[in-house]
């Protein structure tokens, strides 16, 4: 780095932690990016604190603060990347996240000036130290963030995918798969293993795929419903496809998609009159009900 | 040499397959049980897979080998319990076995059975054979 060797930043900062503590904490509440609304200044304060007590055990062991990837600088990485997920979760923007190492550089720099006045070289070296020190950091922030948001989007895919296949049981031996939303490969897969575990579970003999949410039928979903359709009678289950709207049967007919042999209902009632005969059950009002 | 037990029961042959198939197993199984059907005059083939875990297209084809061959000799076959991993597997390599009955376990694959039979001598005329 220099030539008389270590950075002294390190010296400096836990000389005047209170002093910089103070500062940077003042200086994050009256940033214009504050989120009073989402975090308190106590937590504010106990997390800026925390992180500059980090900092400095750090850098005491690596005098040079050039490398944030080493062992040394594991518990900082750490602390910081549960602090991005949380603001993330939160609901805080990348740029309020990263500003919380950011807005250290003042006070720092303020620091530094005051500590080393009158040796400019010495205060530009220890300055550019400082700011690539903090900017690696703040490039953390963001990653970790990043990272905590994408966790976010990926439970809620998982979450949505169960949600949008559940596999009714309407009466001994009869299913409903009530199918909402577009069929691609992956839910597909999905619908069809749900829809055979659930065959197995309840040893049913018919089940009835209701497609009335389903807003497009090209021949790519038609082929994903024929499929469904074949692996459930490999199993011994007959399949019945419901709540197919005209639209949809104009399409399936244009496409020239063979669905002969389905049995196909325009509403699931009538698959479920279907179903009740095949299992030879009927339904009769009583007339005198006591 | 492995075989695979075919059992006589009544008029029906029960195959249970137990073990993983290979593709010599699965023809001496299709020697077996086409001889068994001539021998005892079956009317019925009843292939209970439950405990199979892994299926290849050949094994795939050869079950609707067996259906169509015992149909030939006019036995009924009904494929039962079929796992859902088996059933996407066919499926998915495009091997829907058109021609063969299934069933979820071997209860009602032995009712379907006794089903067909039943068609089978409407049309024939009851105790042709």
């Amino acid at each position: 780095m220099n030539q008389k060797g270590k950075s002294r930043i390190s010296e400096m900062i836990s000389k005047r932690e209170s002093d910089l503590l103070a500062d940077w904490i003042r200086e994050q509440l009256a940033a214009t990016t504050l989120r009073g609304d989402l975090m308190k200044e106590s937590e504010l304060r106990e997390q800026s604190r925390q992180f500059l007590n980090l900092i400095i055990r750090a850098a005491s062991q690596q005098p040079n603060l050039d490398n944030i990837n080493a062992p040394v600088w594991d518990e900082t990485r750490e602390y910081l990347s549960a602090i991005s997920r949380s603001r993330a979760h939160q609901g805080f923007s990348p740029g309020e996240t990263a500003t919380f190492i950011f807005s250290l550089k003042q006070p720092l720099f303020a620091m530094l000036r005051q500590e080393l006045e009158g040796d400019s070289r010495r205060l530009a070296e220890e300055m550019w130290v400082a700011t690539s020190l903090l900017d690696k950091l703040g490039l953390f922030t963001t990653e970790a963030y990043q990272k905590g948001r994408e966790e976010v989007i990926g439970r809620q895919q998982q979450e949505l995918l169960e949600l949008s296949t559940p596999v009714v049981v309407l009466w001994e031996g009869i299913l409903a798969l009530p199918l909402i939303g577009t069929l691609d490969s992956a839910r597909t897969q999905v619908v069809m293993e749900s829809l055979l575990q659930k065959i197995v579970e309840t040893g049913a003999g018919i089940a009835i795929i209701d497609i009335t949410g389903v807003p497009t039928v090209d021949t790519l979903v038609a082929q994903h419903l024929l499929k469904t359709v074949s692996a459930a009678r490999l199993m011994g289950a007959d399949c019945i496809i419901s709540g197919i709207r005209p639209q949809i049967a104009q399409t399936i007919v244009h496409l020239g998609v063979n669905l002969a042999d389905v049995v196909t209902k325009s509403t699931l009632a009538d698959a479920f009159a279907v179903a009740l005969r095949r299992s030879k059950l009927t339904i009769t009002r009583v007339e005198n009900p006591s | 040499m492995e075989r695979i037990p075919i059992l006589k029961m009544g008029d029906y042959l029960l195959v249970t397959i137990q073990v993983d198939m290979h593709d010599r197993l699965a023809m001496t199984l299709q020697d077996d049980l086409t001889e068994g059907i001539a021998r005892t005059r079956a009317r019925g083939v009843l292939i209970d897979i439950s405990s199979l875990e892994i299926v290849d297209s050949f094994i795939g084809r050869m079950l609707g080998n067996i259906a169509a061959m015992s149909r030939v000799l006019d036995a009924e076959t009904v494929v039962v319990g079929m796992r859902p991993a088996v059933a996407i597997t066919l499926v998915e390599l495009g091997l829907s076995l058109p021609g063969v009955r299934t069933a979820l376990n071997v209860e009602q694959g032995m009712s379907l059975l006794q089903l067909a039979r039943a068609e089978q001598e409407n049309i024939n005329g009851y105790g042709e054979r």
